[in-house]
């Protein structure tokens, strides 16, 4: 059996002709979705009480009150959806030496040279600061959120303490949209990757360019398999 | 005495009320902020400033101000439980909007035992750190002779003012979901009369009036403390929030901290400064460029593609992988 390094055991080259390879299985793309609709959920209940501006966004959930209440229940949701998605995605996301090599000439990633970069696992230092910025993040807007969350925990921290909490819950909540945009932005501008979260497949030609440690990894992996 | 007609506010609360009815002049016509930017009235009918005065020195603890108060809002509080002490309840609830603080006070300059007395409740501050606070528009206001008033229909329970307020004030709630605090009785001042508790205070511990005619009387009360031996007698409008509209006449006023924690120099937190002061636009703007930043080069940028020799190449290296060596003509392993 080959030492799997780079790959999730359920990860795999289901077809050769053109080369297609099994990125998500059904379980981690509607964890994924979940997660994201939590999200912007989140997104739209938590903007309408930053700024007065956005107020008219309690519209959506059915008016100030209803929006106050559903807030951070759906704060839960997410956090227990995303600790779903952390589990099975952390160990290949732990930061590697060849991942600063690749920050280090990120231009050559923008201009379209990833031939001049180390061959990469599953996930590069973009994909991986995702991760960890979502996870650091939904941490502090889970603690500063549970200390505002004013109906069922009154008294759980000081006036002094709480003032903080909503201070760094304000801030945290502007870096996760700053960390939402970047995921996005980097689905969409690295063609061919919606699909993983979608059909739960990539093409061959992308894994090769993107992750090519990866897909060798899979490869030798399936080499070795006992013939069905 | 009545209110006279070119009078806008009540002088007393000892005189009777109006015998003939009078409209009520506070209103969206007499408000000069609102939370999150909710209406305010474009010429406020500018109201001469009130105050309420509540003169520590001439408590003595009845708490006739607090049934008072109970009496007008209609308000009902919890039977409560007798655990030694007399603040009765145990703290300002969102059904007891003012409380009788009692303290035990060893004065160590006289060797004299006090017992202090304070009427705790909304101070209604110049500068409001609950409005500056509250994410619903219109759900806090000011009038232009200083009342303070939430306003129970726009405001959805978040708590945010708890924070905002120096004085820890409001309460939310846990029946209607709203923040509920003194009103300075704005339902009986808008038709000429003085708050419940002043009207039903037996020692004329707390008085209502023009906010200049409260600092006079302060002055004079001063003066008399002063004279009888309390030389650090003193008027508590604390200038950090911009001067209150109730106020208190203090016997210790360098320390005002000995009347159960009230405060040595109130001020809006520079935490809340900070989060509704630059956090705002800077959070706003920071989102609103990477937005149009990301947008911007989604369009204008190729994006990175994946091309037919990616592909190539991609089978190339899985054949080699896979095999061992490069087979002339792979065929669909559908599971391999
Ligand atoms: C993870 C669990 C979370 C919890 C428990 C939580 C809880 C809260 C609570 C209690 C409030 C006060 C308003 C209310 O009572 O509804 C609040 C406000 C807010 N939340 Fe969350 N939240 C969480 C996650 C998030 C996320 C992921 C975002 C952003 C995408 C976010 C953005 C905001 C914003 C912008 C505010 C308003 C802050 C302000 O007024 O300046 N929250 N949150
Ligand atoms: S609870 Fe306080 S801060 Fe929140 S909406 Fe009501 S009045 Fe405003
Ligand atoms: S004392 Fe508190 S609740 Fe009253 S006006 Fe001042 S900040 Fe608002
Ligand atoms: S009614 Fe007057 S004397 Fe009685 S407790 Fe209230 S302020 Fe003090």
């Amino acid at each position: 059996m080959v030492e799997r390094k780079f790959s999730e055991p359920t990860d795999e080259i289901v077809q050769l002709e053109p080369v297609e390879v099994r990125r998500y299985i059904a379980f981690t793309r509607w964890n994924h979705w979940f997660t994201a609709i939590c999200f912007i959920v989140l997104m739209l209940s938590g903007f309408a009480f930053f700024h007065p501006s956005l107020y008219g966004l309690t519209a959506l959930f059915g008016g100030g009150q209803m929006t106050r209440w559903l807030h951070p229940f759906v704060g839960i949701a997410l956090t227990v959806s995303f600790l779903g998605m952390f589990f099975q995605l952390v160990h290949l996301n732990i930061i590697r030496r060849e991942d600063l090599v690749w920050t280090r000439n990120i231009k050559d990633v923008i201009t379209g040279h990833e031939e001049r970069l180390p061959e990469l696992g599953k996930y590069n230092f973009g994909q991986k600061t995702v991760f960890w910025g979502m996870f650091w993040l939904i941490l502090a807007l889970l603690i500063t959120g549970v200390m505002m969350w004013y109906q069922y925990f009154p008294h759980l921290v000081s006036i002094e303490t709480r003032r903080i909490a909503i201070l760094v819950h304000a801030v945290s909540a502007v870096l996760i949209v700053l960390v939402f945009i970047l995921h996005i932005f980097a689905a969409l501008w690295t063609r061919g990757t919606l699909r993983a979260m979608t059909r739960g497949t990539v093409t061959g030609g992308w894994s090769w360019r993107h992750h090519r440690k990866w897909l060798r990894e899979l490869a030798r992996r399936q080499r070795t398999k006992p013939a069905e | 005495m009545t209110i006279a007609p070119n009078m806008d506010s009540p002088r007393t609360a000892t005189a009777n009320p109006p015998t003939h009815p009078v409209p009520p002049n506070l209103g969206q016509a007499n408000v000069v902020r609102s939370s999150a930017g909710g209406p305010v009235a474009e010429n406020p009918q500018p109201l001469t400033e009130v105050a309420k005065l509540i003169d520590v020195s001439k408590c003595i603890g009845c708490k006739a101000c607090q049934s008072a108060c109970i009496e007008w809002n209609d308000t009902q509080p919890e039977v409560g439980v007798n655990v030694g002490v007399y603040e009765n309840p145990h703290d300002l609830t969102p059904e007891m909007y003012t409380l009788m603080r009692f303290t035990e006070f060893d004065n160590p300059d006289t060797g004299d035992f006090e017992w202090l007395i304070r009427k705790d409740g909304c101070m209604h501050c110049a500068e409001p750190g609950c409005l500056k606070a509250c994410p619903a528009p219109g759900a806090i206001v000011q009038y232009s002779n200083g009342i303070v008033d939430f306003i129970s229909e726009n405001c959805i329970g978040c708590g945010y003012c708890v924070s905002g307020c120096p004085f820890d004030i409001p309460r939310i709630s846990p029946v209607t979901h709203v923040a509920k605090k003194c009103t300075l009785c704005s339902d009986r001042v808008a038709v000429g009369q003085g708050p419940a508790c002043a009207k039903a205070c037996p020692t004329h511990a707390i008085t209502f009036g023009t906010k200049d005619d409260m600092k006079a009387l302060a002055a004079e009360r001063i003066e008399d403390l002063k004279s009888r031996g309390y030389e650090n007698a003193g008027l508590y409008d604390p200038a950090g929030v911009g001067g209150t509209h109730v106020m208190y006449v203090l016997h210790h006023n360098d320390k005002p901290q000995v009347y159960d924690g009230l405060p040595e120099d109130p001020k809006i937190s520079d935490v809340v400064q900070n989060w509704k002061g630059p956090a705002k636009p800077v959070g706003i703007a920071a989102v609103g460029l990477a937005a149009i930043g990301a947008a911007a080069m989604a369009l204008f940028h190729r994006g990175n593609s994946v091309s037919q020799e990616d592909e190539a190449e991609a089978r190339e290296l899985v054949q080699e992988e896979l095999r061992g060596a490069p087979v002339e003509r792979p065929h669909d392993k559908g599971n391999a």
